[in-house]
């Protein structure tokens, strides 16, 4: 019968088309890891980006200037914006570095763009990180932050995807011609996403990647998150200090950038603290079966189970571990610091450590304010992300308030200058690299909520 | 390759029996009502994944916001499967059908369906993964020979129960009703089915409305399984699920099930037996997959004559 010999080869075809998809996949990875533009090329991002405004050499001649912003740039960057018209004339005076509203060259809406995780399954980041972003500006224009000019946020979802990434990252460049981008939510996204916005020249300040190589990206590629190595030290030397393990088990998800990078910091630490790595197993993203992987490495009998992994898969995880008869503690990356490891993991979560930039219980009055506007406006308690997210606007929103200008190149240096800013996170500055510096906490799930570890 | 100890341990090694038979058994069970409409109708069904994650949400409305048991959550499912596949045959693929379309047409009319279901779901239930109620599957799991010996949890118990079963009760519909005498005849051939006297297009709602249900108690298992409910859990299954259809021979129910065990059983002894294992348990999959496919082009089952379902 005829029909018997299509469908044979219809067979094949589908099979090479899915090997190949596989491959693909695994590809994947390796290809978003390039470009990283080098610091040195200031000037021809001056340049692109002034292809598109009138401005282009008084923004390339503030460069040279600090963020202090002169006369000459408070000028120019009336003219950058489609938003702020009316700003040239009224910008003219003052050279201040932003204390006070007065005389601001910033009037009208100033349209940032923040791209966020809403859907698919690590959401829970993205959702979280979206209220924070919707708090901070609802509060920096009823308080007139900007005097006044108000804040735009322009949010886009990125699905979690490198390639939906890229594209609402053009989209806020090109269509919406943002001055500022929030965002990515994945160190992954960001990875292949925020090399746009390093050539265009307008800075991006991630307020959730830690992934290794962010802000190598360039000198227009900021975060307010803790990278994972200045974090994860912490959390070994602390479970090292209070359990005294002499063996862990790891466990990661070899498909994206930053739960990749963390094994490795987690192994560095490990051996620091002299702790024997007795098995480091992989998985991929959108896996449900655990089971295997934990059971090899229970056989190797660990005193401390590290998972290295995102919340969609960070959940199962914890519960197949205990359900496979893994009963030490678990000590999670970055990926857990969401209230979904409790909410979702229930009882299994109990007793899950993790190092965090933010907790819900800290003391800091800002910390505080926050938390309870939060629960006010969202009906649920901020996670580590909503904190970094708000304290990512704020810290963007104080940089054109200093620059006292919505040049993006302006915007950059002010944000590069940021020393002492008292954020939600605490006291909080920039590096020299762009990478925020602040003190991290350990905490443990305790009867379904996180508690300071001590 | 792992440790020496492990690689002779006999426990180890039927535990890996034991996982790698669920995990198979979540592709069966999913593949089955995929195979069928695959043989019957020669639809590749690709909105068979978002039916099936539809009902996994349908199953998780009916438990946890109404509080049902188990029983009248699979129930539910099942049948707002085989309503929700019905549908889809009315919107999606009968007027294709009237039109003579080409021979790939349902297939894209099917991946459209697909993503409006899935953009729906991410609507109506927000992205975030959703959870079964705590007490519907005790998360102790069983131990065969003391707490050393081999796990099995009721979740993995569950699906390889009902996977057979509904093996089983499917290859009973279609071989042993006069039912399954009609939806063979329209696998063979809609032109000659129809000259018969067979109601045509009353029999490709019926297989939809099968294949639903189908899609329907494979949602609810595997979210009872994973625990994990979310809009993208089609998309995670949906090309292992077309391979087990294809290793199992187009349409063959048999074939979907140990296809779908064999896949299950390859995926996690590469993980168990090799380091860092997972990243090559798809490759290692596929590359089996194609031998077999080089040796038996219609599938593990397939008939030279494809006489299909």
């Amino acid at each position: 019968m005829k029909k018997g010999r299509v469908s044979t080869r219809f067979s094949f075809l589908a099979v090479l088309a899915m090997f190949s998809m596989t491959l693909l996949g695994a590809c994947g990875d390796n290809t978003a890891t390039v470009p990283a533009p080098t610091t040195a090329v200031l000037p021809t991002t001056a340049a692109a980006s002034g292809a598109t405004t009138a401005a282009s050499t008084t923004a390339a001649a503030s460069g040279a200037t600090t963020a202090a912003a002169g006369a000459t740039t408070a000028a120019a960057s009336g003219a950058t914006t489609a938003a702020s018209t009316t700003a040239a004339a009224s910008g003219a005076t003052t050279a201040a570095g932003g204390t006070s509203a007065a005389a601001s060259a910033l009037t009208g809406q100033i349209k940032i763009g923040a791209i966020a995780t809403l859907t698919g399954n690590n959401s829970p980041f993205g959702i979280a990180i979206k209220n924070g972003f919707d708090l901070a500006v609802e509060e920096l224009n009823n308080n007139k932050y900007l005097g006044d000019a108000t804040i735009q946020l322009v949010t886009l979802d990125d699905k979690g995807d490198k390639q939906e990434g890229i594209s609402v990252m053009t989209k806020l460049l090109d269509q919406e011609k943002v001055v500022a981008v929030l965002g990515p939510t994945l160190s992954s996204t960001a990875l292949a996403a925020d090399p746009i916005a390093q050539q265009k020249g307008i800075p991006v300040l991630g307020t959730s990647n830690t992934a290794n190589g962010i802000t190598e990206m360039g000198n227009f590629v900021f975060r307010d998150s803790l990278p994972e190595a200045s974090v994860i030290p912490g959390a070994v030397a602390a479970v090292s200090a209070k359990l005294k393990p002499k063996k862990a088990a790891m466990m990661y998800e070899s498909t994206n950038e930053f739960t990749k990078s963390a094994d490795d910091v987690f192994k560095a630490e490990l051996q620091k603290n002299g702790i024997t790595l007795t098995g480091n197993e992989a998985y991929s993203k959108g896996d449900t079966d655990f089971r295997t992987q934990l059971n090899k490495l229970k056989a190797t009998s660990p005193d401390l189970l590290i998972v290295s992994g995102l919340i969609g898969e960070a959940v199962p995880i914890v519960q197949q571990a205990r359900e496979v008869g893994i009963t030490q503690p678990i000590l999670g990356g970055n990926g857990f610091n969401t209230p979904a490891i409790y909410q979702q993991g229930k009882e299994a979560a109990e007793g899950v450590i993790v190092g965090s930039a933010w907790f819900l219980g800290s003391t800091n009055p800002k910390s505080q304010a926050f938390v309870a506007a939060y629960k006010k406006k969202y009906n649920t308690d901020p996670d580590q992300f909503s904190a970094q997210a708000y304290a990512g606007a704020y810290l963007m929103a104080t940089a054109i308030k200093n620059a006292n200008s919505t040049d993006p190149k302006a915007i950059r240096d002010a944000l590069a200058s940021i020393k002492n800013f008292d954020s939600v996170l605490g006291t909080f500055s920039f590096d020299a690299n762009r990478n925020p510096v602040h003190n991290p906490v350990v905490v443990v799930v305790k009867g379904g909520k996180f508690e300071l570890y001590q | 390759m792992v440790d020496a100890s492990l690689l002779t341990n006999p426990v180890y090694l039927l535990q890996n029996l034991v996982d790698g038979l669920a995990r198979g058994a979540v592709y069966a069970v999913f593949a089955l009502g995929f195979t069928l409409i695959f043989g019957v109708l020669d639809i590749v069904n690709l909105a068979h994944a978002s039916t099936f994650m539809w009902c996994a949400f349908a199953g998780w409305v009916v438990m946890s916001l109404l509080n049902m048991p188990l029983i009248v959550g699979l129930l539910a499912s099942m049948l707002f499967g085989g309503l929700v596949a019905v549908v889809l045959e009315f919107v999606a693929f009968r007027p294709l059908r009237q039109e003579g379309a080409e021979r790939l047409s349902p297939m894209i009319s099917s991946i459209g369906v697909s993503i409006i279901m899935v953009s729906l779901a991410e609507a109506a239930f927000s992205a975030q993964t959703k959870k079964f109620p705590s007490g519907v599957l005790d998360p102790k799991p069983l131990y065969i020979g003391g707490t050393d010996g081999v796990r099995v949890s009721w979740g993995q118990l569950l699906i390889v129960v009902v996977s057979i079963v509904l093996m089983v009760a499917l290859g009973y519909l279609i071989r042993r009703t006069r039912t399954g005498m009609a939806i063979r005849a329209v696998a063979y051939s809609q032109r000659a089915a129809r000259l018969l006297g067979i109601n045509v297009n009353r029999v490709v709602v019926i297989t939809f409305f099968v294949g639903g249900v189908l899609a329907g108690a494979a949602g609810i298992l595997i979210g009872l399984l994973t625990n994990n409910i979310s809009p993208s859990m089609g998309s995670d299954i949906e090309l292992r699920g077309l391979a087990v259809v294809i290793l199992g021979g187009l349409g063959n129910i048999e074939g979907a099930v140990v296809g779908g065990l064999l896949l299950g059983l390859v995926e996690t002894f590469t993980i168990a037996y090799f380091d860092q294992g997972s990243d090559y348990k798809d490759a290692i999959a596929f590359i089996i997959l194609f031998l077999i496919l080089l040796i038996r082009p219609n599938g593990l089952f397939g008939r030279q004559e494809a006489n299909r379902a």
